[in-house]
């Protein structure tokens, strides 16, 4: 069948295959560090691609995406702390406490325009950030966090070592990158994409663009939050630093790095931001140095990201007589 | 009283030093429709470069305190203004006709790349102005006492920022900018060199945030490599409060935050300081979308 269709393919479908078969075998060739650090290049691209959802397919300029993150983090944590729940079952509660969130506060903030959306979702960043730190509630555990989080079980096997979370975080990704490919060739998708270009167009066309925006904002932020959980596990512990503006900078440039609006560019992102400061380690202390410099040139020379979106093609069938015969007859 | 009283004039000096690094954001806003994110960290080298003159050059002790502290100012304000036109030559300006926020990215990696160029010049430790440059004097007004530093750092901050709005009011090249501001395709016909104004407006901005970080060396006497995400972060909140791309909009919006910081901090909470103001950051722009000043902009069909 792959044969069959693979003329009808572009030539870039093999190139993602082939990087997919590299990943899946990915833990047998490298150490425990070098798997690690994938394993957080794994996590970056699953909320790379969440708040995709928002920047790229929005276009609502969001710098606060770890405040969502951390509510899901939180949330398991405190769960499983205090009430011994397995970590994957928290993954449904996480989505659930950062997407309610997220809709509470984005609701009267939605229809802000472009800049003024930035300050408010980096002051929700900051404000979530400094309530945790003051343990609010009392069950944050302030400045020093919560510990003692479980690692998750699954089918009875404890995932512990880094190759196991390795192929926990990667499959969840996996699936990530599936249904949000599916949305974004979804009549929800094409609305995102109508309302970033043109809100006045597509207002006009009948879409509810409050309604689409705060409900991309909220799935992302909920995808957002089961991150949280599986990061929560993977380190045993949360605290308030672990989310600061930094780590929403990290997200957001990913995804312009990579490519707005496209999945092959966030996953790409997500590797050259998480894993080039790793590859920079032995320039020390001029580490970041590079790294800045680096950013601001891949920007000059790639404007649009590295790997830009496709531009969608919808052919226009032909209309010949054999065709809609067959069509009629519902085979193709 | 006498608490209030200090509190008022603390929040009354943070706020001249915000509204001062505000004009930067709001400047380069109104002209790029830009965030410079990297110019938090040129209100750094402003508070370096002054350090370094300043233990390096002596000049209070050749020419006395306040002349020293003025021509001082220039030097830096003239040198962080040349870094920000460099900045813009380098990072900015191939990226003009590039979707915007490939821009921010590139403003936050140049602010990456200045945060760490300052570590690795002055390594991560605090730094320390030294003591007693200008006297600390303690005036006594109406029966309260102020500290001399305090009201320097307002007037100074007021004069700069009149100076400059009488500047973009009045003046044939602020015209100009204003010009470039409203349309820069219109402006460019009409004769005016919008590259000029941009590298003007780059070299206005950052000189005042390197004022400022001087004057945050002066008045705190320690300064880190990270203060620049603080101050810039604050300061770009108080030109959003204001309503960005507005000169007057950012000097009334840093003014207030100094004033909710300070007074937030002193009957409300320490803790949660900045988050009490970014609070009312967002109750502001959900009652006014556009900041205090900012024009309603119709949605153009």
């Amino acid at each position: 069948m792959m044969q069959n269709t693979a003329e009808k393919f572009p030539k870039r479908y093999i190139v993602y295959g082939i990087c997919a078969v590299l990943l899946a075998f990915a833990p047998l060739l490298l150490d425990s560090y070098w798997t690690d650090v994938l394993n957080n290049v794994g996590l970056y691209a699953i909320l790379g691609l969440s708040l995709n959802l928002i920047v790229g397919h929005s276009g609502l300029f969001n710098l606060g995406h770890a405040a969502f993150y951390a509510m899901g983090a939180y949330t398991a944590a405190i769960l499983n702390t205090l009430f011994k729940i397995p970590i994957l079952l928290l993954l449904p509660a996480s989505a659930l406490t950062a997407g309610l969130f997220a809709l509470i506060i984005a609701r009267p903030i939605i229809h802000l325009r472009g800049d003024y959306l930035c300050i408010v979702t980096i002051g929700v960043g900051e404000i979530i950030r400094i309530a945790l730190i003051n343990d609010i509630f009392g069950i944050t555990g302030g400045a020093n966090g919560i510990f003692g989080i479980s690692r998750p079980v699954l089918f009875g096997l404890k995932i512990n070592k880094p190759y196991e979370f390795y192929y926990l975080i990667w499959i969840f990704a996996a699936v990530t990158v599936f249904l949000f490919f599916r949305l974004e060739n979804s009549r929800f998708g094409r609305a995102l994409n109508y309302l970033r270009e043109d809100e006045v167009a597509a207002e006009g066309s009948g879409i509810n663009t409050a309604y689409y925006k705060l409900a991309a904002f909220v799935l992302g932020a909920a995808w957002a939050g089961m991150v949280g959980t599986i990061y929560a596990s993977k380190m045993m512990i949360v605290s308030p630093e672990s989310f600061n503006f930094w780590e929403s900078v990290i997200m957001f440039t990913l995804i312009i790095l990579g490519g707005s609006g496209s999945i092959p560019g966030v996953l790409m992102g997500a590797f050259l931001i998480i894993g080039l400061p790793e590859v920079f380690r032995g320039f020390a202390n001029a580490r970041m140095l590079i790294f800045g410099a680096a950013m601001v040139v891949m920007m000059i020379f790639r404007p649009q990201g590295i790997l830009p979106p496709h531009p969608r093609k919808y052919p226009i069938p032909r209309m010949d007589k054999t065709n809609r015969m067959s069509e009629n007859e519902g085979t193709s | 009283m006498e608490f209030f009283f200090q509190q008022l004039t603390n929040g009354l000096a943070i706020g001249g030093i915000y509204a001062l690094i505000a004009l930067g954001y709001t400047m380069v806003y109104g002209v790029l429709k830009l965030i410079n994110f990297a110019h938090g960290d040129l209100f750094t080298m402003g508070a370096y470069l002054g350090l370094t003159l300043l233990t390096s050059l002596a000049l209070h002790q050749h020419l006395g305190a306040f002349p020293g502290v003025i021509v001082l100012a220039v030097m830096v304000m003239g040198l962080v203004g040349i870094i920000g036109i460099l900045l813009d030559q380098a990072a900015y300006r191939p990226l003009r006709e590039s979707p915007r926020l490939s821009a921010v990215v590139s403003a936050l990696g140049a602010s990456i790349f200045f945060q760490n160029l300052v570590m690795m010049v002055y390594g991560a430790k605090y730094q320390y102005y030294p003591k007693n440059i200008l006297p600390k004097t303690v005036i006594t007004i109406m029966g309260l006492p102020i500290p001399l530093m305090r009201i320097l750092i307002l007037l100074t901050s007021v004069f700069m920022m009149v100076a400059l709005y009488l500047f973009i009011q009045k003046s044939k090249v602020g015209t100009a900018i204003r010009a470039a501001a409203i349309d820069q395709g219109a402006a460019r016909l009409m004769g005016i060199n919008v590259n000029r104004v941009i590298m003007l407006v780059f070299f206005i901005g950052p000189a005042l945030g390197g004022a400022a970080g001087l004057m945050v060396g002066l008045y705190y006497g320690q300064i880190n490599f990270t203060m620049g995400w603080v101050y810039g972060l604050k300061a770009f909140t108080a030109a959003i409060l204001g309503g960005i791309g507005n000169i007057p909009g950012a000097m009334v919006g840093g003014i207030l935050l100094g004033l909710i910081e300070s007074l937030g901090a002193a009957y409300i909470s320490l803790a949660w300081k900045d988050a009490i103001a970014f609070c009312v950051l967002i109750a502001i722009l959900i009652v006014r979308p556009t900041g205090l000043l900012g024009e309603r902009v119709a949605e153009k069909i």
